[in-house]
């Protein structure tokens, strides 16, 4: 592994960290499956159906915020939430950087072992 | 989408005795991973050294062995590049050994990303970013010199 620079892996798994956490909570899992369908909603249609209160639900929304998960738009006197593609897709390359990394890592250590 | 974790699986024609060698020796680990370590791995001490790709000569390499239970187990937490952040949270690696036929599976899982402190992060990201543009750089000419 190591080489393509561990340092920028470094650098992007700093970035990237702060996401993985935010998706690390089942409550805000849920926001974020409610919202990638695409359709801005907005906190009172986000709390619907679930045991948390308003302002529970805004918390977790403004975890996802704060990574750049969700955006929130505002119309009017209401806040609108809707769903960001890119932190996750970033996230995903990011660990198929790691990913490949391990891959040529261990090639190199089976023809180690291997002659 | 929100796994954080790497897993491997790899099957080597080598008896288990022989990978047990290549993971745990420091020399022989150095090697296939490229490192240049400064002394044996100890389970509960820090391992240190110096990456030894052309071009990433600087970046140090900082890890502390977790376990290591003969022919089975061989864990260490890792600090990518301490030099940035020495409070920064590591990843755990783990290899596991298990006797097939053919020789050894080897299966190695990479966890804990999500751990890593946001704010701090994120910073990080920009000091460092300029480097990594630098780093690229350099890859590029040695290539260049090898072809």
């Amino acid at each position: 592994m190591s080489h393509k620079g561990r340092s920028s892996i470094a650098a992007k798994r700093r970035a990237h960290a702060p996401a993985f956490a935010a998706l690390g909570d089942e409550t805000r899992l849920v926001l974020v499956a409610k919202l990638c369908a695409g359709q801005p909603h907005s906190i009172s249609q986000l709390t619907k159906g679930s045991k948390l209160t308003r302002q529970a639900i805004t918390k977790h929304l403004r975890v996802l915020e704060s990574v750049g998960i969700v955006h929130s738009v505002r119309t009017g006197r209401e806040s609108r939430f809707e769903f960001d593609p890119e932190p996750m897709e970033e996230m995903k390359k990011y660990l198929d950087l790691v990913s490949e990394q391990w891959d040529q890592a261990l090639s190199r250590l089976k023809t180690l072992v291997e002659n | 989408m929100t796994e954080d974790r790497i897993e491997k699986r790899i099957e080597l024609q080598a008896p288990v005795s022989r990978v047990w060698r290549a993971l745990t020796d420091y020399r022989e680990f150095g090697e296939w991973f490229r490192v240049k370590l400064d002394g044996p791995f100890v389970p509960g001490q820090v391992s240190r050294g110096q990456i030894t790709y052309p071009g990433y000569e600087h970046v140090k390499w900082e890890a502390v062995v977790q376990k290591m239970e003969p022919e089975r187990l061989f864990s260490f937490t890792w600090k990518v590049d301490p030099k940035i952040d020495s409070k920064e949270t590591p990843t755990l690696v783990e290899f596991r050994l298990e006797k097939i036929a053919s020789g050894t599976l080897l299966l190695l899982t990479e966890s804990g990303f999500d751990k890593i402190p946001g704010d701090r992060g994120l910073e990080a990201f920009r000091r460092n970013d300029g480097g990594w543009t630098e780093q690229m750089k350099n890859i590029e000419s040695y290539v260049a010199q090898r072809s």
